[in-house]
């Protein structure tokens, strides 16, 4: 399984030069990672996918991240439950009698098309990454002119919740921010 | 702080704030970008003294040199461009030995930046890499604080180098100064809190249930002034000590708990009672390659625990049994009163057999009729008492300086480990003479080494610091040589190395200059050279064919050593030496 951690780090220049400098030199992949605003001002929040197996290369990431001087705060969300999200436009050329088809494959995804040309049509879709893996798929009988996806975000589920009427306790909202944990994380 | 604000430029600024910082010395070479500072400089040279180096990565050594030997922080200066590059490979030097040290560069102005300005390099981005933080500071406003906050980043946690890029209007720009005495503030530098009760009751139990458990001391020894702390879990418990090359000196050589170095270039005792330990702690180290040769063999039948400041390290190349993020000396001072008095009479004399064969095989016991490396440090070890305080290079003389010289006292050993930075030691020493005025100090580094920062030779007679340099000529860049000997058969591409004439060199600039190429020269030269105020240089000259043994090739198994064969090789040297290894 991929490893998603949620990074919180302080809005000033330079940071991501940081974080993508130390993805390079350690010599781990990124799959993908997606900055943006977070809840609180001057702190900026990133989702990062990290494509690594080992259990302790995944917690050598986190603790380097975590060294970062700017990185306020790290989450390993790999293993809890999350919402995830990944937002996804398409441009397809589509002769006249392909619209309808067309239309019914972005009904079934919950997409929508956002704008139409003359000969082609953008579509949207917002959903789960693997969701949009299978939109992708149904979209391929259309000629795909570009195509440009998000990557990842993610939020941690409410602490308790229920999945298919299972009752599911995640684990307590704190573990993995700080690097109190070295051992427990290992 | 009692301070009344007053208006100063940011160049007046950078001063007030080393000062502040308890900064004495600064390590630097004026430029354009960094003119402003300079000028500033003038008012303030009563109170910190400033060294002209001749190369800026001189400066950048030179400042780590002073905060090894000190543990206070270095500071270096440069200009922009081409000075804030030749910074570099001193900042990656501190990095990887952990040495807190601060350069600030000047940059081009802020109006500027990106057009690729005359001298104009994009230092951060550069230095990113090599450096625990680093700013640049755009606003006058800012300076100060930056400025604080850029000291205690460097000195605090696991030290490093920080990086402050000035540019050349916010040093004439100028605003209300007061240094800020607020706690900083730095929402994402996460330092060890306390370590919870469990795992030391774990880290206690773990020592107590261990036959044969090995402490390895490394330089967070010496980092976290935790010399004493090991000792005492030491002696408590009876646990032999084996050290890394940067914690040399964190544990007195001359105790008989105290085994020597490990690794690569290690004693063979103390890599074979590795392997066989049941139990290891690991203190403020990092299982670096040259530490462990083979991680799959790696000391097999061992528990580990590794107290540790840097998290990221834990689990990095060696998996451990217990980790523990936190302070060394505070975790120590915890530990040891709980652990149960040991002896360990039987694992102690196992190793005590291992060094009686070993020592047969000393190449002190050797007959040569040319001087040998191993030779000279001996000598340079007796003629000092053991009690200088020595900067070696990197390569022969240092791994030999490792075995040679017994350190007894913290911060007598600075050297480039992770790096291993060749022309590092000459302007370290002249950085450490500002800290170090009571012990004397020798340089010992080899021909190859100091040929790459040999025009730190003027500073160190500008300044007459009080330093004696040591150079072990081979003629070779002899640990190249001995690798070519021993893995590309002898084919010696570009290792032979010329050297100038060290005596006249030392003479035209200014300094005293000897040769030796005797043993029973060795300790008269040395008293020539120790009378004398003011730098001085021997050039011992040394056989060319020897070697460092002994040695665990790179990524072999650690108890896999290639001893020192035969003394008589040593006549005809590399031809039989070489049918040993086929």
């Amino acid at each position: 399984m991929k490893q998603t951690l949620i990074t919180l780090v302080e809005d000033k220049p330079g940071v991501l030069n940081r974080i993508a400098s130390l993805f390079r030199r350690r010599n781990f992949n990124i799959e993908s990672l997606v900055v943006g605003h977070s809840e609180t001002p001057g702190v900026s929040r990133m989702t990062i996918v990290a494509d690594e197996k080992d259990a302790h290369k995944r917690g050598n990431i986190y603790f380097n991240l975590l060294k970062l001087v700017n990185v306020v705060a790290v989450k390993d969300v790999s293993n809890l439950p999350c919402v995830s999200r990944e937002c996804l436009l398409v441009k397809v050329t589509i002769g006249p009698d392909e619209l309808n088809s067309l239309n019914t494959i972005t009904k079934q995804f919950g997409a929508r098309i956002v704008d139409m040309g003359a000969e082609t049509a953008i579509v949207e879709a917002v959903d789960e990454e693997e969701t949009i893996n299978e939109f992708v798929e149904a979209l391929e009988p259309f000629n795909i002119t570009e195509l440009t996806r998000t990557g990842k975000i993610v939020m941690r589920c409410g602490k308790t919740h229920r999945v298919s009427g299972t009752r599911i306790n995640t684990q307590p909202d704190d573990i993995m921010w700080s690097p109190e944990q070295v051992s427990s994380y290992h | 702080m009692d301070e009344k604000p007053k208006k100063l430029t940011g160049a007046e600024i950078v001063w007030e704030c080393l000062i502040r910082e308890g900064v004495e010395v600064v390590f630097g070479y004026p430029g354009g970008a960094i003119l402003p500072t300079y000028d500033a400089f003038n008012k303030y040279r009563d109170k910190v003294h400033h060294v002209l180096v001749r190369h800026e990565q001189g400066a950048t050594h030179m400042a780590d040199g002073f905060a090894r030997a000190s543990g206070k922080v270095g500071v270096a200066m440069a200009t922009s461009g081409p000075g804030a590059t030749n910074m570099i490979t001193g900042l990656a030097t501190a990095m990887m030995d952990s040495s807190p040290i601060v350069c600030i560069t000047g940059q081009v102005p802020t109006a500027v930046i990106g057009s690729d300005a005359f001298q104009e390099t994009d230092i951060i981005g550069a230095t990113i890499p090599v450096t625990k933080h680093s700013y640049l500071v755009m606003k006058v406003a800012e300076l100060a604080s930056t400025i604080r906050e850029a000291f205690f980043v460097a000195r605090t946690g696991r030290p490093g180098p920080v990086l402050i890029d000035l540019p050349k209007d916010v040093q004439n720009a100028v605003t209300e100064f007061k240094y800020p005495d607020a706690p900083i503030d730095l929402p994402g530098y996460h330092l060890p809190k306390e370590t919870s009760d469990e795992y030391i009751g774990q880290f206690v139990q773990m020592v107590d249930d261990a036959e044969k458990p090995l402490i390895f001391a490394g330089h967070g020894v010496l980092l976290s002034n935790a010399c004493k702390e090991v000792m005492n879990l030491a002696q408590k418990s009876s646990i032999p000590i084996a050290t890394t090359l940067l914690g040399i000196g964190g544990v007195p050589d001359s105790h008989p708990l105290v085994l020597g170095m490990m690794g690569m270039h290690g004693e063979a005792w103390v890599n074979k009672a590795i392997q066989d330990a049941d139990l290891l702690i690991a203190c403020g180290m990092r299982f670096d390659d040259r530490v462990t040769g083979n991680l799959k063999t790696y000391s097999p039948n061992s528990k580990k625990i590794h107290i540790e400041i840097d998290a990221s390290e834990i689990n990095k190349n060696v998996q451990v049994d217990l980790a523990v993020h936190a302070d060394l000396a505070t975790v120590l001072r915890q530990v040891t009163p709980r652990l149960e008095n040991r002896e360990r009479k039987e694992w102690r004399k196992t190793i005590s057999g291992w060094r009686q064969e070993s020592k047969v095989r000393d190449v002190q016991s050797f007959e040569s009729d040319s001087l040998l490396g191993a030779q000279a440090i001996r000598r340079i070890w007796e003629g000092t008492n053991g009690k200088a305080l020595i900067i070696s290079d990197v390569g022969q003389h240092q791994m030999l300086e490792a075995q040679y010289y017994e350190h007894d006292d913290p911060r007598t050993l600075i050297t480039s480990g992770g790096l291993g930075t060749m022309g590092f030691s000459l302007p370290a020493a002249i950085g450490a003479s500002f800290h170090e005025k009571q012990r004397e100090i020798w340089v010992v580094v080899g021909d190859g080494g100091i040929q790459m920062t040999i025009m730190e030779l003027a500073t160190a007679v500008q300044e007459n610091v009080n330093i004696n340099i040591a150079i072990i000529n081979n003629g070779y860049l002899g640990m190249v040589r001995q690798w070519q000997q021993m893995f590309y058969d002898a084919r010696y591409a570009e290792t032979p190395i010329s050297s100038p004439d060290y005596v006249k060199l030392a003479e035209a600039y200014g300094m005293s200059g000897h040769r030796v190429d005797k043993l029973d020269e060795i300790i008269p030269t040395m008293k020539k050279a120790q009378k004398q105020e003011g730098p001085t240089l021997i050039e011992f000259v040394v056989e060319q064919n020897d070697m460092v043994y002994p040695m665990v090739p790179a990524g072999a198994d650690l108890h896999d050593m290639i001893t020192r064969p035969d003394p008589s090789f040593m006549g005809n040297g590399e031809k039989k030496e070489k049918e040993r290894i086929k």
